[in-house]
């Protein structure tokens, strides 16, 4: 039988019946990668020998008769912007290409302590800018549906190495739709926590405020496993929420009876992929079948989004990028003066769409635009997190379309930044308003994932998964995985 | 134009990247498009609005003062460029 | 024509924490380079801060002993500037919501009291420090050490206010004598934990408008500021005299050769770009927390010292210098409560004591005579068992033998000798043994008496009561 192709609840049962080994399940995900990773390219770094060493260290606690937790012995993968002490963390940028973190994130300590395994480093646009993963530093990942195509972005890697059956699930972080674009266009459930719900120690930074950890999986039971594994609260983070980390599993087959789902009408743009709108419409109908009221609502600040995020991220990304200045840690480039080394070192450093960001924030914050830029972005943003606000005294929560469209071609928006930036217009809205946000698998266009978009209030997590589960286990996308052209 | 050439040169100065001459006129037509979309901002009134630097409402949180173990020397200098006793090593600081 | 001189002072004062402001790494002077830190001041990708609590309660003790109105709401922003002292290339600090806000102290200068206004009082993190090779402008490479990196501070600014580079000394002065008073600081500026950068400019008198300032940095001691501030007035005035235009930059002084030197282009590019620090969240202090604070502060030099001169009756000049620092104020204190008479308290703590201190090296909470003996010593003086000059004799074996004064007046047998009739032969011996100076004084010649005098202590290995030897020497010498 081919592990890798299980979920990890289905894994887990199998590994408390005694039925499969840690070892095994472990092996089988490591040969899957060797056998695709060289088309797909979902990994920076590959750790097999930890993997199987942690797998074996499980296999030995189950002997003993030990308690393990869900995730214990279930191979998984990092985006490769989590610190993981002795373990490189590139967050796919050359000028971090060597980094070897001397401690660990906080995510990265709570797998260890859930026993889980982890089969490698993840590929990502640099620094997780980006919405293809061709941003990466090192090379591109490929859409396991189409090896043509991008995986999304900015954590492609996670996304795509759980559709192609090289880690049972995967973490990715979320800036303006991270993990949910890449969710959609691989086909897998990924989930945006709210702001705060996850640790972001150890996470490296893009835009603070924002940046957010969450998981990607095959189906909705196993989101839901590696969110309770890597929630709660840090006191390493000042912006981690101090609640109590419910079962995020305890209410997934309450069903849909009642619930008001909203319709924002805003999210359905202009320009739109006509299967992708039917899909998501068509989801709507078919959850009101299973005993939703639907609500149409206004979000009438939708449209400012992309604007308000790209000069707020930016603005951040511009000062949290400072640090790489061949100093302390990282590439330094030849300078015989330190402002000429400072230079040089990030010119050779960074690539083309960080050096863009870099410079459009600090542009956004520098004097005589302050204003007009970065703190009227502030302002929308409190507009739009009023809509949200607005919205959700109304209904329980929103779905809308991931993105407009399905995976695209690789090299097709590349000379672009604008058009690429438009791919994010209906994930940004949630990151600015902290709230979560669930990519659902909900139909097919010509072959390729479609994602719909289940958006709650804070800490509405466990109604998200609520409601994809009882979505999902009426359909049985979750069920297949991707089948890898040059390979299956 | 919302920004041009010069301003572009300003910016990749605070920015500290050395950018060439193709690329200085690439950035400049890019970003001057990105800044041209931002301009939808305008059509929003926010004079009586305050600015959100913080989504979620929490407050001050901090920490005991208690000391706590520092890293190992070669720990804090294992990814350095370039050190010597101990110290980072830098190119001389012109002001 | 005549001028102004305008002043104001950005104080920093390192914050004696055991932490530092945003990690648990240490604060602690020295220690080897690059040992008191970790991913957080190192500012490795990842890392978060979070706020060490003791810092904002330094912070709100210092903006009250400062006179200044507590924010109620304040918040961190990030300070963008490249810098290799500065790992992440910016500085944690606040800007337009500072914790303190709108306070005052007051300066005596001349015998009158001034009072200059403190604009705001802020928390922020300290840099590294640098090693250059050679001087700054020849040197091939520096070295970093990031110890200091994160040691939390408070930058306490005042108002153009100063009007003279004696007040900007008095000024400093009362900054840490009120800093050390509320325990917040050691201030000590050879370690580095009290900085001062100074700005001044010159205005024709009578103008409104303020001149062009410089700012001048690398200032290492109150005396150095005064001195740089002096240099800087005359050289201003040597410009403006001239019908020259003052350049706005920052000018370093340069201590050796007395001269203040353009820091050329600094300002050039500089765009600080301040933003919002997203990674820590508000602070917001309620009023009870305020005055929970304020009812912990000590009695600060001020109060003291007016306090002191009406208890105890002394001279401004006396209780100012007693007052200075809080352990000597609660050394004259306790010297006051073991019945020493205040006066005479109050010479021996500006004498002897602060001598030999000063001569050890020693600060006087490790005075090695406790505040008790040196009570009772005094009242041997006041009770004429020894004589104040014996007494000083008796106060060193105090110190050097930690021994009490009774103790060593038996020992080395130094009671005063008081009696009329022996003292009364031995100054006739004296006079019978030195004719000369019996005619010199006949001649007029007082200080014949002086030589005399020498004499009769000589005899009596300084035992003889002083007063006692000059009268009876009177009487006999002009038979009265």
């Amino acid at each position: 039988m081919d592990l890798f192709r299980l979920k990890a609840h289905e894994l887990q049962q199998k590994l408390f019946r005694r039925e499969v080994s840690a070892v095994e399940i472990t092996q089988s995900v490591l040969a899957r990668a060797d056998k695709v990773d060289s088309t797909i390219q979902s990994f920076i770094t590959r750790t097999p020998e930890a993997a199987l060493a942690q797998a074996k260290r499980v296999d030995e606690k189950l002997a003993r008769g030990e308690a393990v937790s869900p995730l214990a012995g279930i191979p998984g993968a990092l985006k490769d912007n989590m610190c993981t002490k002795g373990v490189k963390t590139t967050c796919a940028s050359k000028i971090l290409a060597n980094f070897v973190p001397p401690y660990d994130a906080t995510i990265t300590e709570k797998l260890a302590a859930a026993d889980a395994v982890i089969v490698g480093k993840a590929n990502l646009d640099e620094f997780a800018m980006g919405s293809s993963t061709e941003n990466s530093g090192f090379f591109v990942t490929r859409n396991p549906w189409d090896t043509d195509r991008v995986p999304g972005g900015s954590s492609g890697g996670s996304g795509a190495a759980v559709a192609a059956g090289e880690a049972i699930w995967s973490l990715g972080s979320d800036t303006g739709g991270s993990i949910r674009l890449p969710a959609a266009y691989c086909g897998v459930v990924g989930l945006k926590p709210t702001y705060g719900r996850v640790s972001r120690y150890g996470l490296v930074a893009y835009a603070s405020s924002l940046d957010q950890i969450g998981p990607f999986a095959r189906d909705v039971r196993d989101c839901a496993l590696v969110l309770g594994a890597i929630s709660g609260h840090d006191r390493r983070d000042s912006t981690s929420i101090n609640a109590p980390v419910p079962d995020y599993t305890a209410k997934l087959e309450s069903g849909v009876k009642g619930l008001k789902i909203g319709l924002p009408r805003e999210y359905f743009v202009a320009g739109m992929q006509p299967e992708v709108e039917a899909a998501i419409r068509r989801s709507i109908d078919e959850l009101v079948a299973m005993g939703a009221e639907l609500v149409e609502v206004s979000m009438p600040h939708t449209q400012y989004a992309l604007a308000t995020y790209y000069l707020i991220a930016t603005a951040e990304a511009s000062s949290n990028l400072g640090r790489y200045d061949g100093v302390g840690f990282g590439h330094r480039g030849e300078g015989s003066d330190i402002v000429s080394m400072y230079k040089r070192s990030r010119a050779e450093g960074f690539g083309p769409e960080v050096q863009r960001r870099i410079m459009l924030g600090t542009y956004a914050l520098s004097s005589g635009y302050y204003d007009a830029y970065y703190l009227k972005a502030l302002k929308v943003r409190t507009l739009i997190k009023q809509d949200f606000d607005r919205a959700f005294g109304q209904v329980d929560v929103l779905i809308a379309p991931i993105a407009p469209t399905t995976a695209f071609k690789i090299g097709e928006k590349v000379e672009d930044p604008l058009a690429m930036y438009l791919v994010d217009v209906c994930t940004i809205p949630s990151n600015l308003a902290g709230v979560p946000a669930l990519s659902l698998p909900c139909g097919f266009a010509d072959g390729l994932p479609i994602g719909m978009q289940i958006i709650g209030p804070h800490l509405s997590e466990a109604t998200l998964l609520q409601v994809a589960y009882t979505f999902e286990q009426a359909h049985d996308y979750h069920k297949q995985l991707a089948a890898i052209r040059e390979v299956d | 134009m919302k920004l041009n050439r010069k301003d572009v040169e300003h910016v990749a100065l605070l920015s500290r990247l050395e950018l060439s001459e193709t690329e200085l006129d690439k950035y400049t037509g890019q970003l001057d498009a990105i800044l041209e979309y931002i301009d939808v901002l305008n059509q929003v009134d926010t004079s009586a609005v305050e600015p959100m630097a913080h989504v979620l409402d929490i407050r001050n949180v901090m920490r005991a003062d208690e000391v706590q173990p520092s890293l190992p020397r070669e720990a804090a200098l294992q990814n350095a460029p370039d050190a010597e006793d101990g110290f980072f090593k830098v190119p001389k600081i012109v002001e | 024509m005549k001028f102004e001189t305008v002043i104001g002072l950005e104080v920093h004062t390192e914050l004696k924490t055991a932490s530092k402001i945003f990690c648990g790494c240490t604060t602690e002077f020295g220690g080897d380079q690059n040992t008191h830190v970790c991913p957080v001041c190192l500012g490795l990708p990842g890392v978060l801060p979070v706020l060490n609590e003791k810092v904002l309660e330094f912070a709100i003790r210092t903006g009250l002993a400062l006179n200044c109105k507590i924010s109620h709401y304040s918040k961190f922003d990030r300070k963008n500037y490249y810098y290799p002292d500065l790992p992440k290339n910016f500085q944690t600090s606040q800007y337009d919501l500072p914790i303190c806000e709108g306070g005052y102290l007051d300066i005596e200068v001349g015998g009158e009291t001034k009072r200059i206004g403190i604009t705001r009082v802020h928390m922020e993190e300290d840099a590294g420090k640098l090693v250059h090779s050679g001087t700054i402008s020849n040197s091939e490479y520096a070295l970093v050490d990031y110890n200091r990196t994160g040691v939390p501070l408070l930058e306490i600014v005042s108002e153009p206010d100063i009007r003279t580079p004696e007040e900007a000394k008095a000024y400093l002065e009362k900054i840490k004598s009120i800093l050390s008073y509320i325990d917040v600081s050691d201030c000590k500026m050879e370690e580095g934990s009290l900085r001062c950068d100074a700005n001044i400019s010159l205005r024709p008198v009578g103008q409104e408008q303020f001149g062009t300032k410089a700012e001048i940095k690398n200032v290492n001691s109150f005396k150095a500021v005064q001195r740089a501030l002096e240099y800087e007035q005359e050289r201003q005035e040597e410009v403006l005299s001239e019908g020259g235009r003052i350049i706005q930059e920052t000018r370093t002084w340069d201590d050796s050769r007395g001269v203040t030197l353009s820091m050329r282009n600094k300002e050039q590019a500089q765009d600080y770009r301040y933003f919002p620090e997203p990674d820590l969240v508000p602070i917001v202090v309620d009023s009870e927390q305020i005055e929970a604070i304020r009812r912990s502060l000590p009695e600060l030099p001020d109060a003291r010292k007016a306090r002191i001169m009406k208890e105890q009756g002394l001279s401004a000049y006396d209780a100012e210098v007693i007052t200075a620092t809080r352990p000597m104020a609660d050394y004259f204190d306790a010297l006051i409560a073991a019945g020493a008479e205040a006066k005479a308290a109050a010479n021996w703590l500006m004498g002897e004591v602060s001598k030999l201190l000063n001569a050890c090296s020693l600060d006087i909470r490790s005075c090695p005579v406790p505040p008790a003996n040196l009570a009772e010593m005094i009242a041997l003086i006041e009770k004429g068992t020894i004589s104040g000059k014996i007494a000083k004799t008796v106060f060193e074996a105090m110190w050097n033998e930690g021994k009490t004064a009774p103790v060593i007046v038996k020992e080395q047998g130094l009671v005063q000798m008081s009696d009329e009739g022996e003292l009364g032969n031995i100054v006739e011996a004296v006079i019978a043994a030195n004719p000369q100076s019996v005619a010199d004084f006949n001649a007029g010649k007082e200080k014949a008496v002086g030589f005399l005098v020498g004499q009769i202590m000589r005899q009596t290995k300084g035992r003889a009561n002083p007063e006692l030897v000059n009268r009876l020497l009177k009487e006999k010498l002009t038979g009265k």
